[in-house]
């Protein structure tokens, strides 16, 4: 990776930061409603696994999903808007927090039923293989998606079919305030791909550059037609489930010593220390993000609100 | 007498149902630790434990097959769905099995199973979470289908639920959990399957449930200020239906206004309709409305949605036109 990519993924983790904090603000204000699953403390997964992708590859997650929007190109001001429900959003306000998507970009959605869209996934790749494309599909989903049978069902077709899926596991810890232990037989998902005869890996997601490498690798893998390939990444989020989230089922000395970890402090260290980059030149990357975010939330302030007939649109084609 | 909110009134109800009755247990997603996801079982882990008061991993066909297992064997769980509309991920327990094993092995099959869930629109949750499709569910012979809409019914009726041997499906919505009302101290069992006169009137019937008492009772105020004397019927119950309160307030206003809060493509009022024209085609003085869902679904933009959703307007509206 050269020095411009590195301060591209730089940039787009602070960029994510930034958007989930001002999205914070924006709904304590009331200017955002409904669901709201901010993605801080994740950054460096999708962030790592999406720069490891060719453009060609479709991209697909759940209700958190503002982050990955912002990875797969859509521009912050879209997403921003989407956020307070103007026409000028990526879902033209119609989706919100939940459900943002741009198949132009290949970001195939923001899906808010938990596992939903592994099935789903599952039939984008097949497609693909059906259709003699050399695409892959990378299917992002919690640890709390993995005990639904969606997940069993679609693991197991894309095995049978060698389909080329990478399957992300977002292993943050808890689906909602339920840990991982407490729901899942087993405690390392990667295990669970064990079970479909399905090569796997679990890595450290704090660290952007090991997501990054583990994603080359398992794409790579994939796309040699070699069927689906499971990685789990370690993660943590160091805000609630969803705005509104009570909390009672942590410690916040335990959010604090993920916390020391924060994706963005250990890759902004990791440049530095291996001179790729100055402090200064970080800063002023951390100062233009807040710029761009600051200018996305001036433009969905401006923006219009979606129209009556944009109501009765869409409900079907023709 | 107390006047408490709903929130607090189906918390009641769960609560003494399981301290009178150790067979009673609660299981679903954020129902312990959590205290639910709309707070409803807030406290109940830490005076029942977690045996009582399960969390389960995110699984709801497992969770109403599960329940289904442990009723049939003589236990009497309350499963929860977080919202209604995880209950399509659990659509074959629900209809394939819960609404048949009674009948199928000719009842030799008992099923003393409450599902409790949380329907509506109105909170901008956009198309996946905002469903209100309590039709569809009352649709199954076999399957009951509880919505209150007040305190001391969903107290009343939850109570009814958790001792009846029939599986029921208990709908609470969304954006009620904070209505307050009157519930009398002490055990007031509500029996399943009777609509009750929410407000009394003699120029115009509304029929109505849930959360579209609350908008008809809105109506009706303001009706009342130009002299319109509406009567409200609340179905509490969708299957078994009702109708007799309905039939006898029609035969007395000679005109309906049918108001639910999901579409109105084969839904809640077009039943009502068709029962009032077989049952009371004699008496009908004017085309009965319906008042529902615009047929879309439903987006997150706050002012799309609440243009789709039936507002106390439309009501008047309706009403206006049937006179
Ligand atoms: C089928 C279904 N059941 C329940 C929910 C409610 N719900 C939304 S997110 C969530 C937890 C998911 O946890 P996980 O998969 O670990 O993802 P995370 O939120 O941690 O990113 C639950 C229970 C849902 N959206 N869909
Ligand atoms: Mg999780």
């Amino acid at each position: 990776m050269n020095k411009k990519e590195h301060l591209e993924l730089y940039h787009q983790m602070v960029l994510i930061r930034r958007v989930e904090e001002r999205g914070a603000e924006l709904y304590q204000q009331g200017k955002i409603g409904g669901f709201m699953h901010l993605y801080i403390g994740q950054e460096a997964v999708s962030t790592g696994l999406i720069a490891a992708r060719q453009s060609n590859d479709r991209v697909i997650t759940a209700y958190r999903d503002h982050g990955v929007a912002i990875n797969c190109g859509i521009p912050v001001n879209e997403v921003v808007a989407e956020l307070m429900g103007k026409a000028t959003g990526v879902s033209h306000g119609k989706g919100g927090s939940m459900h943002m998507a741009d198949p132009k970009k290949n970001f195939w959605g923001g899906h808010a039923i938990v596992g939903a869209h592994l099935p789903i996934a599952t039939g984008m790749a097949l497609g693909d293989k059906y259709g003699n494309q050399n695409n892959v599909t990378i299917c992002m989903f919690g640890d709390g998606a993995t005990n639904i049978g969606f997940f069993h069902e679609a693991l197991n077709m894309s095995k049978v079919w060698d389909l080329p899926v990478l399957w992300v596991c977002e292993n943050n810890k808890y689906g909602m305030g339920t840990a991982v232990n407490r729901a899942s037989a087993v405690s390392s998902i990667a295990m669970k791909a064990r079970g479909y005869d399905m090569p796997n890996e679990c890595v450290e997601g704090m660290d952007v550059m090991k997501v990054y490498e583990a994603a080359q690798k398992a794409i790579e893998t994939v796309r040699s037609g070699k069927g689906p390939f499971l990685l789990e990444i370690q993660t943590y989020r160091f805000r609630g489930h969803s705005m509104g989230d009570p909390e009672r089922y942590r410690k916040q000395e335990e959010v604090k010593k993920w916390e020391e970890s924060d994706p963005i402090g250990v890759y902004r260290n990791y440049l530095i220390e291996n001179k790729i980059a100055s402090a200064r030149t970080l800063d002023e990357l951390d100062e233009q993000s807040m710029d761009e975010v600051n200018k996305a939330v001036e433009f969905a302030e401006a923006s219009p609100e979606p129209t009556m007939e944009d109501l009765y649109k869409d409900v079907y084609v023709e | 007498m107390s006047r408490i909110t709903m929130r607090e009134a189906i918390s009641q109800a769960l609560w003494e149902e399981m301290e009178r009755d150790p067979a009673v247990f609660i299981m679903g997603e954020e129902v312990g630790v959590w205290g639910g996801s709309y707070a409803v079982t807030k406290g109940f882990y830490d005076h029942f434990g977690g045996d009582r008061v399960r969390d389960t991993p995110i699984a709801e066909a497992g969770i109403v097959g599960a329940a289904i297992g442990a009723a049939l064997v003589g236990q009497r769980p309350v499963a929860e769905l977080m919202t209604i509309n995880f209950a399509f991920v659990a659509m074959d327990h629900i209809v394939n099995e819960a609404a048949k094993l009674h009948y199928m092995f000719a009842g030799q099959f008992k099923l003393p199973l409450v599902i409790r869930t949380v329907g509506g629109g109105g909170r901008q949750l956009g198309a996946t979470h905002s469903q209100t499709p309590d039709a569809i569910f009352a649709h199954f012979p076999g399957l009951k289908v509880v919505a209150p809409s007040t305190p001391e019914d969903a107290k009343g009726l939850l109570k009814s639920a958790i001792r009846s041997d029939d599986p029921i499906l208990f709908i609470e919505h969304a954006t009620m959990y904070q209505v307050r009302g009157d519930v009398a101290d002490g055990e007031n069992l509500i029996p399943i399957g009777k609509s009750k006169i929410q407000r009394p009137g003699k120029d115009v019937t509304i029929v109505t449930y849930s959360k579209g008492i609350e908008i008809s009772m809105k109506a009706a105020d303001e009706l009342a200020k130009d002299g319109v004397e509406a009567e409200i019927v609340d179905l509490r119950t969708l299957r078994p239906l009702d109708m007799e309160p309905v039939f006898e307030s029609f035969k007395k206003t000679n005109r309906a206004v049918v108001v639910e809060e999901g579409w109105k493509s084969f839904g809640v009022g077009s039943e009502i309709a068709s029962r009032i024209y077989e049952e009371c085609f004699d008496y009908v003085d004017a085309p009965i409305k319906r008042v529902a869902q615009d047929e879309v679904p439903l987006p997150y933009n706050r002012t799309l949605e609440q243009a789709a959703l039936p507002q106390a307007d439309d009501v008047i509206a309706a009403v206006k036109e049937v006179l």
